[in-house]
């Protein structure tokens, strides 16, 4: 494994033996395809040194990848929270494993001291176990039963609301990612994302983790590739729900939201993703729809 | 009915025959609404006439004018959203709750004092029939003030962190088939949450909603916090576009929701959306039939079928098909259609020349694409706009009547084998307000209630709303919840 020489797939090995190194793939329905396309693209560090030739995503890759989050939904959505949350920590877990090559990744592709590529790391793992932990617990704070005014029972219940396409922040490769995907997931929506353009390989990796995780294939998919390419596509897709903006610059976002309207998406634009704070409540609220139930009392 | 000469403008009219007793006319008196002959726009805390165009509203039943109004324009717009925002930074926002909350139930009470003018002024001029105006509308728009007053002084305990913060000027639309119900429904959580209001009612029936006005004026509130303007669609848009405005709430169809949608996109101001719907209403053969059919009769021809959560298809098992269909039209064959202020009228008048139009086009499609078309023995009124309960039996999933709103009296008749079969067909549209399940068993409920792609899902009843009730859609039928804690959210900045 690279690991404390510095850049993820550099190949640092003993001298005796040439490292092996990775093909950095797309993820669509729990399997690692090139994209149909066969397109590629170079991905360097911050002083300009290739780091790999990751897959560049294709219009067809997404919708593959739409396909594979639909088919997904009925389980993962149907799945008890409790069973979610259980797999949502295995994801920590397997991340847990892996944090040495996680590091090496995040400090390729950002830059900086390896503590604070080692802090972001920490962080990405302990958000996945925060919201582990909010699965089984969302609908308890979120819902409720509601006193009408004459003999019925009535309660109201979050409900997730089906496929996000999410464009993950640019910036932060790691921890970013995991702090947009992570709450889409908990509340049992299956998710497309298009990951940094510029920084792809930590989520790539991550992705191997969540093959490992128990993680039903088509829950998460990762498309690598130009956001400013696949973003139009993810946001006109005729079976995406929701639309999370977070990783576009607010000046490129009113064309995409714009055509999110076409379907009545619902869009996600915050105007800033505070890492370091407390992921709060908001971002699972964005994406479930509240179902009321109503049933007459009698005998 | 009946060979009694027809009491002003028509006497409700049963479409049977001497089967049944004659109901003698029992109309309420249209001078209980204090009609004037002009109505004006209501801005800054003061009412003038708008810019706009002078139009007359109509009474739908007899197409008679109801009284003038002076329509705003888009200076008018600027105007009132400029007093919101005044209003707003002034002192609604940070008057303590306890004192918004006294305003809120000054109106509450208010309303229940002229509840009977207000439902007969309802019925004029939205055609619907008094009982419905009279038992929900009015009743209803009273209680959602109420609701909201208590919570004003108690947003801290509502679960949206410790000082959940108003949004600012809120702008909202709503339209022509609640009139004053729907003004309660975006009112009262924007006031309660410490937001300024500019509401533009639907232009064929603004009567209510300014007399909301003359209340909300009579209760003292500031200048500026409530402003209420008639218009059509370009006070609409004016009011959607208008820089001052920081949230938008809207209900009404799923093309215009669109539409804002797409003229607010990523302008940072926050959005609720309440749109059409196509709602399955689901009969199981273990259901108690007779107690089914009554929800099925309500769920399409309450308010004429103009709900957007109306239980517009029905999906029934197939080997209660034919049992359904005969109890049904034995059923139907008892509406009484006519006078809207007759206490006896089931059916009241359809709302506008163009909603009639375009019920009689999708009705037509329906017969066009081969499905049967049902209605009973029923004598239309000569004047006003007026169409027979009506249903279509062998439709196919993919006629447009079936995947279509059609916003009118009339019922889709589908079938289903199997639960799964009926989820499948419930959820294919792209809509996804309401629905209904009738059946005696409980597990069968809930796993039909987890699966139904649907705001709000009645089982063994349809069309029931209060004030603590969350309402809203999934998919095309919009986003956001008015009603209960949940309505807060559309209504408060920050952690929701």
């Amino acid at each position: 494994m690279a690991s404390s020489k510095g850049k993820a797939g550099s190949g640092a090995a003993p001298a005796s033996r040439l490292a092996v190194r990775k093909t950095y793939k797309l993820y669509i329905g729990g399997a690692f395809p090139r994209s149909e396309s066969g397109r590629s693209y170079p991905v360097t560090d911050r002083d300009g040194t290739l780091l790999a030739h990751a897959a560049q995503g294709s219009r067809k890759d997404l919708r593959d990848a739409v396909t594979a989050a639909r088919k997904a939904f009925a389980g993962w959505s149907g799945a008890t929270a409790y069973n979610r949350g259980q797999v949502l920590y295995r994801i920590a877990e397997m991340m847990e494993g892996r944090h040495e090559q996680f590091v090496a990744e995040v400090r390729a592709a950002e830059g900086g001291s390896a503590d604070a590529a080692a802090a972001q790391v920490d962080a990405a793992i302990d958000r996945w176990v925060w919201y582990a932990g909010w699965s089984d617990k969302y609908a308890q704070v979120a819902g409720g039963s509601n006193p009408v005014a004459g003999p019925y029972f009535n309660f109201s219940l979050p409900e997730p609301s089906g496929v996000v396409g999410i464009v993950a922040p640019q910036d932060s490769s790691l921890l970013g990612f995991v702090s947009v995907v992570a709450p889409a997931l908990t509340t049992g929506n299956t998710a497309v994302v298009l990951a940094s353009s510029e920084r792809p390989l930590p989520a790539v990796s991550l992705t191997e983790a969540l093959a490992t995780s128990d993680l039903p294939g088509g829950v998460l998919n990762l498309l690598t590739g130009s956001v400013t390419e696949l973003a139009p596509w993810l946001a006109s897709h005729r079976d995406v729900n929701c639309l999370d903006l977070t990783g576009v610059d607010p000046a490129d976002r009113v064309p995409l939201a714009q055509a999110a309207a076409d379907t009545v998406k619902r869009v996600l634009a915050p105007a800033a993703l505070d890492l370091a704070a407390e992921p709060g409540m908001s971002r699972l609220a964005a994406f479930v729809e509240t179902k009321t139930v109503w049933h007459p009392l009698g005998v | 009915m009946t060979d009694q000469p027809p009491a002003t403008p028509s006497a409700a009219a049963a479409p049977t025959d001497s089967s049944l007793f004659d109901y003698a006319p029992a109309p309420e008196s249209r001078a209980i609404a204090r009609l004037k002959p002009s109505y004006q726009i209501y801005v800054d805390g003061a009412f003038r006439d708008g810019r706009g165009e002078a139009v007359k509203t109509i009474n739908p039943a007899t197409e008679e004018p109801l009284a003038e109004v002076a329509e705003a324009n888009a200076a008018d717009v600027t105007d009132a959203v400029a007093a919101a925002r005044r209003a707003y930074q002034g002192s609604w926002s940070t008057l303590p709750g306890a004192e918004r909350a006294k305003y809120l139930f000054r109106i509450a009470r208010a309303i229940q004092e002229r509840a009977r003018e207000l439902a007969v002024l309802e019925s004029l001029d939205n055609g619907k029939p008094i009982k419905e105006s009279r038992d929900v509308d009015v009743p209803t728009a009273a209680a959602h003030f109420f609701y909201y007053a208590g919570w004003a002084d108690k947003l801290g305990y509502a679960g949206f962190g410790p000082n959940p913060r108003p949004i600012g000027v809120a702008g909202q639309i709503i339209p022509w088939n609640f009139p004053l119900l729907m003004a309660a429904w975006k009112i009262a959580p924007a006031l309660a949450t410490g937001n300024t209001v500019v509401l533009k009612p639907a232009e064929t029936t603004p009567l209510t909603a300014l007399t909301l006005a003359e209340i909300i004026a009579e209760c003292d509130l500031p200048p500026g916090v409530v402003n209420i303007l008639a218009g059509g669609p370009s006070v609409g848009q004016a009011l959607v576009e208008a820089p001052g405005v920081d949230k938008l709430a809207f209900t009404g169809s799923t093309a215009v929701g669109k539409d804002l949608q797409r003229s607010a996109a990523a302008s940072g101001k926050r959005l609720s959306l309440e749109l059409g719907g196509k709602a399955a209403n689901i009969v199981f053969d273990d259901a108690a039939i007779d107690q089914a059919v009554e929800g099925i009769v309500n769920g399409i021809f309450f308010n004429q079928g103009h709900v957007c959560c109306a239980g517009s298809r029905l999906l029934v098992q197939e080997s209660v098909h034919d049992e359904v269909v005969a109890a049904l039209q034995d059923r139907l064959r008892t509406l009484r259609l006519g006078d809207p202020l007759d206490k006896n009228t089931d059916i009241g008048a359809i709302n506008s020349a163009a909603q009639l139009a375009r019920v009689r086009e999708l009705a037509d499609v329906g017969e066009a694409e081969g499905a049967t078309r049902w209605s009973p023995a029923c004598t239309l009124p000569d004047r006003g706009f007026w169409f027979p309960p009506t249903m279509f039996l062998g439709a196919h999933q993919a006629s447009r009547i079936a995947q279509e709103e059609i916003f009118g009296p009339v019922l889709t008749v589908l079938t289903f084998r199997t639960p799964q079969e009926a989820v499948d067909k419930a959820n294919n549209t792209p809509y996804g307000l309401s629905a209904g399940i009738w059946t005696e068993k409980g597990s069968r409920i809930l796993w039909m209630a987890n699966r139904l792609r649907a705001g709000v899902v009645w089982a063994n009843t349809f069309n029931r709303f209060d004030p603590a009730s969350p309402f809203g859609g999934y998919k095309e039928s919009g986003f956001g919840r008015e009603g209960g804690r949940h309505g807060l959210a559309a209504y408060l900045e920050g952690e929701l």
